[in-house]
């Protein structure tokens, strides 16, 4: 078990001028010993070779991996003592699924008593006992993706277990009881854990520090609930919840707002900044206002849909060129709008996030500060 | 009962015809001649079974069936373990991975003939680089006197000339194994051996059944490069079934025992590729009946 420090950029190419050239840009951030991590980001982000380089798979082209505080840069990965999972399962198909379990113990010349321990306790935490003596080359995909899960985690003495989206070939119901598997694993073993995945809700559920990724770059690591009520970068708004965050063009007007065009009276402090803002608003923190209600924009609603425990109302907010969408997610027993509708939304309360240039500069949210 | 449906007929006629014409009838003239004592054009004798009960007990036929077993298993051996170290070495990717594919390939495009020619002028101890060479070395070298010595080139030349294209073969199976296996393999700390143990050689498997296969019978029916190179002596030391074959049909001219060995010779190697197919498969459907049963 580590701590991981990285401080690094990579790029595939020899030579690389511009950001778009870069796999990673630069980055700095700790995986603290026993933590349990999400790299979350969509497709291309650079979460896999960030995985790869802490690994050891993938050399980083600048800068340093430090397992506590010992920089790790041209050791292999059996010299770095990490396992990792990959997305699709690798199983060796010759042998049976305890010879596939042992096998990572066996190169390391364990003893034939303590394999058989490990082996027999992984296999029944991934309820693989009744297989034992199968062969591996005869299972389902999802058995397979098991039985690489338990080649990661049969080491009991590995810096950390790297997880490359490894529920992805698993079928949805099995999805969550392997999720429940790898915490309660966490919880018992203690090991570090970094986990990779596009998926918000297995990278909220599993990890307490998420990294949201994108185009190389690490936008912010936190809580599932820093996440969610302040977004640093309006990508990680966008990215997470279910819709995305709300976000309106607004401009300093006076003392009070310009959002898309409509003149809101301030209701809280409000950011210095004078330039271009956008506002953002989750849809859950979205109300309906009194008509000229401080705080409220004017929207027209052009649908409204049952999605059974709420309302998701999507609504314009201004008119022209500044419309802008906002989608809202209302309590059921309020009285919902109809299509057609012209109704007021209030858009800045105690969960409004104000950004300039992509970056989150000033919150109204009560939560405190997180350093990213 | 259910109506057949006859139309499908009409479809495989043009097949049946061509492949008739091209196979079967040549092939049921040999069966002919086989079964007949053909004194001249117009006077033939039917003989039964004689021609077949001659050719078994010919001891010189038997003499080349042993060689022709040991040569071809000692092909085997060679070749295929050979080239697989080839492909493992070969570079994966770039332009040395070209540069070594051609020319590891250029052996297999020479004309048979030609590769005879080469080793015959090789293998000269007056002009010839490894004659000369060995003879400088002070190693008594003769593929044209010594019988063993000839069966070692011809050997040799085999190797030269096919090695490279089991090499290819396993080159090609061995490019079509993902990385995430050598990824999960370096994580799990294998070592090389355990590497080409556990993920090389069973990924393999599938290519190499062919590279078996054909080298069995390409090397079960070699004919042109040791008559070029020794003509099948000294002696009769490299005397393989084809060229018995050929002494008998063309240079004596015993058509009868000629075709009766013929036939023989084709369910020869009709039966040993299909029990070698057989059982390398059933190594490997073992793990497919599994994987199906349980999927």
């Amino acid at each position: 078990m580590a701590r991981i420090d990285l401080d690094l950029a990579h790029s595939y190419k020899p030579n690389p001028q511009q950001d778009s050239d870069y796999a990673l840009l630069p980055l700095k951030m700790t995986f603290e010993d026993g933590g349990a991590y999400a790299l979350l980001g969509p497709s291309g982000c650079g979460k896999t070779s960030l995985l790869n380089i802490i690994s050891g798979l993938v050399r980083p082209s600048q800068g340093t991996v430090a397992f506590d505080g010992v920089v790790m840069n041209d050791k292999t990965p059996q010299q770095r003592n990490i396992a990792q999972v990959f997305q699709f399962p690798v199983i060796y198909d010759t042998m049976t699924v305890a010879e596939n379990l042992a096998f990572p113990l066996r190169n390391r010349g364990v003893s034939a008593d303590r394999i058989k321990l490990r082996v027999g306790k992984i296999a029944e935490m991934l309820e693989l006992s009744g297989q034992l003596d199968v062969r591996a080359a005869g299972l389902a995909a999802d058995a397979k993706q098991k039985i690489s899960l338990g080649r990661g985690l049969v080491r009991e003495d590995v810096s950390a277990v790297l997880f490359d989206e490894p529920l992805t070939v698993i079928d949805p119901h099995l999805k969550w009881q392997l999720r429940r598997k790898l915490k309660q694993i966490h919880h018992e073993l203690k090991l570090t854990l970094v986990y990779v995945t596009h998926d918000q809700v297995e990278a909220l559920t599993f990890a307490d520090q998420v990294v949201v990724m994108t185009r190389g770059r690490a936008v912010q690591i936190g809580s599932a609930s820093d996440l969610f009520e302040r977004p640093q970068h309006t990508f990680v708004g966008h990215f997470i919840g279910s819709p995305g965050m709300n976000f309106l063009p607004a401009q300093r007007s006076g003392s009070g707002l310009q959002v898309a065009g409509c003149p809101v009276a301030a209701t809280g402090p409000l950011p210095a900044a004078s330039g271009a803002l956008r506002l953002g608003i989750r849809p859950e923190y979205i109300t309906l206002a009194a008509p000229g209600a401080p705080g409220a924009v004017p929207a027209l609603v052009t649908q409204a849909q049952d999605i059974g425990t709420y309302w998701l109302v999507t609504a314009q907010v201004g008119t022209g060129g500044a419309a802008t969408t906002v989608r809202a997610r209302l309590n059921p027993e309020a009285a919902v709008p109809a299509a057609g509708q012209t109704v007021w939304l209030a858009v800045l309360g105690s969960h409004t996030c104000f950004y300039a240039n992509e970056l989150l500069v000033s919150a109204t949210s009560p939560i405190p500060e997180v350093s990213a | 009962m259910k109506p057949v449906n006859q139309k499908a007929w009409f479809l495989i006629l043009p097949v049946i015809l061509c492949v008739a014409f091209s196979a079967i009838l040549p092939l049921m003239t040999v069966v002919n001649y086989s079964v007949q004592d053909i004194i001249s054009p117009e006077r033939r004798v039917f003989v039964g079974t004689e021609w077949f009960k001659a050719v078994m007990r010919d001891d010189d036929l038997q003499g080349a069936l042993l060689r022709q077993i040991s040569f071809s298993l000692a092909v085997l051996a060679v070749e295929i373990p050979l080239g697989i170290a080839l492909a493992l070495t070969m570079p994966a990717k770039g332009w040395q991975s070209s540069a070594v594919l051609v020319t590891i390939a250029i052996s297999l495009l020479i004309p048979w003939n030609v590769v005879g020619t080469i080793w015959q002028i090789f293998g000269r101890a007056d002009i010839g680089l490894m004659g000369a060479t060995l003879a400088a070395l002070g190693i008594e070298y003769s593929y044209t006197g010594n019988a063993t010595q000839a069966w070692l080139t011809v050997l040799l030349m085999d190797v030269w000339h096919w090695t490279p294209l089991v090499a290819l073969l396993c080159f090609a199976g061995l490019r079509a194994i993902p990385d995430a296996y050598y990824q999960a393999a370096s994580i799990d700390g294998a070592s090389k051996l355990a590497v080409f143990r556990y993920i090389q050689l069973p990924k393999l498997r599938g290519v190499l059944v062919i590279a078996v296969l054909l080298r069995f019978m390409d090397s079960f029916m070699i004919y042109t490069e040791p008559f070029v190179l020794t003509g099948g002596g000294p002696g009769n030391a490299t005397t393989f079934l084809s060229q018995y074959l050929t002494q008998k049909a063309v240079g004596q001219f015993d058509l009868g025992p000629a075709a009766a060995f013929s036939l023989i010779y084709f369910l020869i190697i009709l039966a040993l590729s299909f029990v070698l197919y057989n059982w390398m498969q059933r190594v490997g459907t073992a793990d497919k009946a599994a994987e199906t049963g349980h999927a």
